[in-house]
């Protein structure tokens, strides 16, 4: 057989598709940059993020390349630090509402009926309540107040319902198909279809709105640091970096600047390579040419 | 009908979560009791009655609940504080900017999704796509923050006072007539407003466009522009209609997010309505307030879907027929 009619996997396919939209693949390595950034850049760079330097309130310079703070932080070893610790809380919350999410809106979408009616019912719970107000509410007072696992916690209980819906739909349309009723067949029990079965053949739609959900994330945290409810100082966060420097916006605009772009192009990227990916992995929704 | 009853117990359920949530996550009287000179146990006790906290958290719903049927939102941490008023109060503050933004986003979201639409992959598409992307991924403090900042330069600038940035209505607002009045009012909603309405009509964008594209590409445009109908006439009577619908849909189901949304933009303007409210509540633990105003929060949303019910029979005939 020769190379060129050689099958190629759906993995592999998802792949070149992907390579083919330019604003995804610059984005990816635009985000890697960043990421490299944040998680790298601390172990070269001359200054740590609690250090407290003789340089008061300085602009940009070669020696801070983002300046300084009041009481001599220099800005770009927070910024890599606060990227880092959001990045991380970002995760966490996408890890958290993309699994318990996926496995709720599988389980109805599978089961139908009364369960289905009642799991979906408390999903509108959850979506009838500004998550911002809830996880404020939560937050400022609960266990492990402002520790990152704790917001990310929250937020992530916040998150689920989205994903859950979405995998819902598509399961719901999936369960009717020939493969499942084969596998019932071979006597396969619930849980085998859905990890088995279901959850890898929605695996497509998991991952974009996964990676949108990284998104919504960062914005979620940073939103929360700036209530006063997410992240704490001594540590810090892109979202309070903003925060603390609000009132600088005027005066010394690097402080609020820059880690607000940070924020922007993290987001930014994110959402790009979602698109990327719901291209990739959904041919049939795109370019349809008039 | 049937819908509404189906979201009562929904609602229901989410006041008690809420409720649960605020009360067993802090304790109300924590800076009584840390404080120096400490609090007589005398007053502590008093609280406690008076809060009902040593009643577990089913009983405390209930009597909550039971208050707020009858008008009354129970008792404050801070024993003067009026729930009930504070809540009217703080909800005409909150709604005319909640409101306004919301259609300030639609127009926005219709605008520019059919022209990106219409003009598909032209480079006008790609710059609306690439701006809603970059409003998409701003967080909604900074840009009010940047835009409160622009706003302040230029009053400096100018030597006037074109743009207000602080509060809703300036001081001296009840002693103005009914015209200056509202004029007030307006000019206080005009950053707060086009903060909230850039950072939700992004997505809201995406989701037209891809809904007047789908449209354009169906058989009955293609047999009203073949029958000879103006294109400005098939682009109003027949694929902005239909593609309305999935934005009517996104629109209510973002009411909650706006609602989040409005917290954060009068916190950066310093208005003094529902999100300086629920901070406050928030700071203190404050578990009748912050519940009422869940409470609250949860109806609003609900009734938009309510309308939202309402407008599809008015978009799509086939609905209204059932």
């Amino acid at each position: 057989m020769s190379e060129a009619v050689r099958e190629r996997s759906q993995a592999e396919l998802v792949l070149r598709r992907f390579l083919r939209h330019r604003a995804a693949v610059t984005s990816l390595v635009t985000l890697l940059v960043v990421t490299l950034f944040a998680f790298a850049g601390p172990l070269l760079w001359r200054y740590d993020y609690a250090d407290i330097t003789d340089d008061l309130s300085q602009s940009p310079s070669l020696r801070h390349p983002f300046g300084t703070d009041l009481i001599g932080h220099d800005t770009f070893a927070q910024v890599m630090r606060g990227t880092q610790q959001s990045v991380k809380i970002a995760l966490a919350i996408a890890l958290i509402g993309t699994v318990f999410g996926a496995l709720w809106g599988a389980i109805a979408g599978l089961y139908r009926g009364k369960l289905d009616f009642l799991m979906m019912r408390l999903v509108d719970v959850i979506l009838t309540l500004p998550s911002i107000a809830v996880a404020a509410a939560v937050a400022a007072q609960g266990v492990g107040r402002s520790q990152w696992w704790a917001i990310a916690f929250v937020l992530g209980a916040l998150t689920w319902p989205y994903v859950s819906r979405v995998v819902r739909g598509v399961v719901l349309s999936l369960r009717e198909q020939e493969f499942i009723e084969s596998a019932r067949a071979l006597g396969a029990g619930n849980a085998r279809i859905i990890l088995r079965h279901l959850l890898p053949n929605a695996l497509g739609t998991i991952i974009v709105t996964a990676t949108l959900t990284i998104a919504t994330g960062i914005l979620g945290e940073a939103a929360l640091s700036f209530l006063g409810v997410g992240v704490q100082a001594p540590d810090t966060s892109l979202g309070l970096l903003v925060s603390i420097n609000k009132d600088a916006v005027n005066t010394r605009p690097w402080l609020f600047y820059f880690p607000g772009l940070f924020i922007i192009l993290i987001a930014l990227t994110i959402n790009f390579i979602g698109d990327g990916l719901r291209d990739a992995f959904d041919p049939k929704q795109t370019r349809v040419r008039r | 009908m049937r819908r509404l009853l189906a979201a009562i117990p929904v609602l229901i359920v989410a006041s008690f979560l809420s409720y649960a949530l605020v009360a067993l996550s802090g304790d109300p009287l924590e800076p009584l009791k840390l404080r120096n000179p400490p609090a007589p146990q005398r007053t502590i006790d008093l609280e406690t009655e008076r809060l009902g906290l040593d009643d577990n958290i089913v009983v405390r719903y209930g009597h909550w609940l039971g208050g707020v049927l009858h008008g009354d939102f129970g008792e404050s941490v801070q024993s003067t504080y009026d729930i009930g008023a504070n809540l009217t109060r703080a909800t005409t503050v909150t709604l005319r900017l909640v409101v306004v933004a919301i259609l300030l986003a639609l127009v926005l979201a219709v605008l520019t999704g059919v022209v990106g639409a219409v003009r598909q992959y032209s480079k006008s598409d790609y710059a609306l796509t690439f701006t809603g992307f970059v409003f998409l991924a701003m967080p909604l403090f900074w840009v009010a923050i940047v835009l409160k900042d622009l706003a302040v330069r230029y009053n400096k600038a100018t030597g006037t006072t074109v743009f207000f940035t602080i509060g809703e209505t300036s001081q001296g607002y009840s002693g103005m007539s009914p015209g200056a009045k509202l004029a007030d009012v307006a000019g206080h909603l005009v950053l707060p407003t086009l903060a909230l309405a850039l950072i939700t009509y992004a997505a809201w964008s995406r989701y037209q466009r891809s809904a007047v594209l789908e449209v354009l590409n169906s058989d009955y445009v293609r047999l009203a522009r073949a029958k000879g109908l103006p294109w400005r006439k098939v682009l109003t009577r027949h694929v902005l209609r239909t593609a309305l619908i999935p934005l009517v849909t996104v629109t209510a189901l973002d009411v909650a997010g706006i609602l989040g949304g409005a917290v954060i933009t009068e916190t950066v303007f310093n208005w003094n309505g529902l999100g300086r409210m629920l901070l406050t509540g928030v700071a203190r633990a404050d578990t009748d307030a912050v519940a009422s105003w869940l409470l609250l929060a949860g109806l609003v949303v609900i009734v938009c879907n309510l309308i939202a019910d309402a407008l599809y029979a008015v978009l799509d005939p086939r609905i209204r027929h059932e």
